[in-house]
């Protein structure tokens, strides 16, 4: 008897296969079907106009969206993603904040030091605070474009002209966060880039004691004036360090989130992102 | 069946609506991975400046505020304190905000267009791109010891002389008398802004019943500050001028 010949399996076909789908197709199958995967899954995702909705009006970290909007909405040309990356980039400053704060105290005589440990002893410590600092960094930038976009596609004509408004008290809550956070490492850079940003203070009209019609207001000193308040003393020293790591940590990120959150509802609100009507 | 199919695509077609899941969501994912995977390099590759210990008794020079602030602190060249480090930003934000209520231009709402808000984008894209943006890299770049200029070539001497011959504008035009200066000074700055205000709703009046005196008058008077930084800038550099207006209590 004549043995078999093996079967020779034709290269085209199987290349034809694969390039259809139906080979991936086929694994799906086995997989889904299989016990492992039909015991943990109790049904798949079923693509329906119903569904596209539910996961969006159901999610508690999506239904910040519509669960519609219109097309053009869509084009990165249009929106450039400045808004949404702008809000990333401040939740990772966020995650990566709460971390620095674990091991940093806004003391003067251990502030310095703790940057030290951070950056050298800290596992994945410098890592940490370099994303914190460029995450900063961008979001300063990102903001300013967003508004560029803004302007230049007129979105804060009728009906938005409020959260242009918010949007302006958000660009100049990142500058105050990136500002009173820029103190924090307490090294040279920091404390002369914060005492040259402080000093404009002292110039205040009326409050501050190198300022216009200071002599017309009582009291106003080198020690009791606008800056004083702010940094509270005469010089940028350890008061003003926890001054600054309370506004960078607490003050100024609740009401910029506060801000943040009618903010988001407010583009809803005026009928979603702008567009030509 | 295929009665109520047909419609609702119709609908849906002149709407022009999508569903945000996924064809938003997923542009949205993809584009907050590619901006972590950029901050986790970039954050992997260049580390955070940290200089020595802070020193109340050892002042660098030169002395930079953030670079954010960069703008700001290169008009003080230009200006006192106070306008440039307290009302000018005061300034800068409330013109923010009252853009829209200023801007009663209905064209242009929602999409790029040049040519129906040519003002409108001249202003912002001055204001934006000239007097913050490229003061920033001035003074990020150019701006060594002494808060002089030097080219990215050129050494930061901290030695640098530099001749100071500015004078103010009064002097400038032979008025020696420090009353009389005061005056002339006073006279140039508010007639500068009484002439701008005047011109402007002049060759606008057309537009005051549509606009409003008092929109017109905040506008006008906004444009006409932005603009004078601008001209002390340039009497500054070009012809050595100091001070416009000089008084006992403040100096422009």
């Amino acid at each position: 008897m004549a043995a078999k010949p093996p079967e020779i399996p034709n290269i085209a076909e199987i290349m034809g296969k694969i390039k259809s789908g139906e080979i991936f197709g086929q694994i799906v199958k086995k997989v889904t079907e299989s016990q492992i995967w039909t015991s943990s899954f109790r049904h798949g995702y079923a693509d329906t106009p119903r569904n596209r909705v539910l996961q969006i009006a159901s999610n508690v970290w999506l239904h910040l969206h519509p669960v519609k909007i219109h097309r053009h909405a869509l084009r990165i040309k249009f929106t450039w993603c400045m808004g949404g990356i702008t809000f990333l980039l401040f939740l990772s400053t966020v995650v990566t904040g709460v971390i620095l704060m674990f091991y940093y105290r806004p003391v003067g005589e251990y502030a310095y030091f703790d940057m030290k440990y951070l950056q050298y002893d800290v596992p994945f410590g410098m890592l940490m605070r370099n994303m914190h600092r460029w995450a900063a960094h961008a979001m300063v930038i990102t903001v300013w474009l967003h508004m560029f976009r803004v302007f230049l596609t007129g979105s804060y004509k009728p009906p938005r002209e409020f959260n242009w408004v918010i949007g302006v008290f958000l660009v100049t809550f990142t500058l105050l966060l990136s500002f009173t956070g820029y103190l924090l490492p307490w090294d040279q850079l920091a404390m002369w880039a914060v005492t040259v940003g402080t000093n404009m203070a002292r110039a205040t009209p009326f409050l501050g004691h190198e300022g216009p019609f200071q002599e017309f207001v009582f009291g106003v000193s080198p020690r009791y004036d606008v800056r004083s308040a702010l940094i509270g003393g005469s010089v940028v020293g350890p008061p003003a360090l926890l001054r600054f790591y309370v506004l960078h940590c607490i003050l100024i990120p609740l009401v910029a989130g506060a801000l943040m959150i009618v903010h988001f509802w407010r583009i809803r609100k005026d009928g979603g992102i702008s567009g030509p009507l | 069946m295929a009665d109520t199919s047909a419609p609702r695509k119709k609908i849906e077609v002149k709407v022009e609506k999508v569903h945000v899941w996924p064809y938003l969501v997923r542009i949205e994912f993809l584009c907050a991975i590619i901006v972590i995977i950029l901050l986790t390099v970039w954050s992997i590759t260049i580390d955070a400046p940290l200089e020595e210990a802070a020193n109340p008794t050892k002042t660098p020079n030169p002395s930079k505020a953030p670079w954010y602030f960069l703008g700001l602190q290169d008009i003080l060249v230009y200006f006192d304190p106070w306008f440039a480090g307290v009302v000018a930003p005061v300034f800068i934000i409330v013109g923010l905000i009252l853009i829209p209520y200023l801007d009663v231009n209905p064209k242009g709402n929602g999409y790029y267009t040049y040519v129906e808000r040519k003002f409108a984008i001249w202003i912002y894209s001055f204001g934006f791109l000239v007097l913050w943006i490229s003061l920033i890299i001035m003074g990020v770049f150019l701006r060594g010891p002494g808060w002089n200029l030097f080219m990215p070539w050129q050494f930061w001497d901290p030695h640098k002389v530099v001749a100071l011959v500015n004078v103010d504008l009064p002097y400038a035009f032979g008025v020696r008398s420090y009353n009389m200066a005061m005056l002339f000074g006073g006279a140039v700055v508010l007639g500068y802004f009484a002439v701008g205000t005047g011109v402007y709703i002049f060759m606008e009046r057309k537009a005051i019943k549509n606009v409003g005196i008092l929109r017109m008058l905040i506008k006008v008077n906004l444009a006409l500050i932005m603009f004078a930084i601008v001209i002390k800038i340039v009497l500054r550099l070009g012809f050595n001028i100091k001070y416009i207006w000089v008084t006992p209590w403040f100096n422009i």
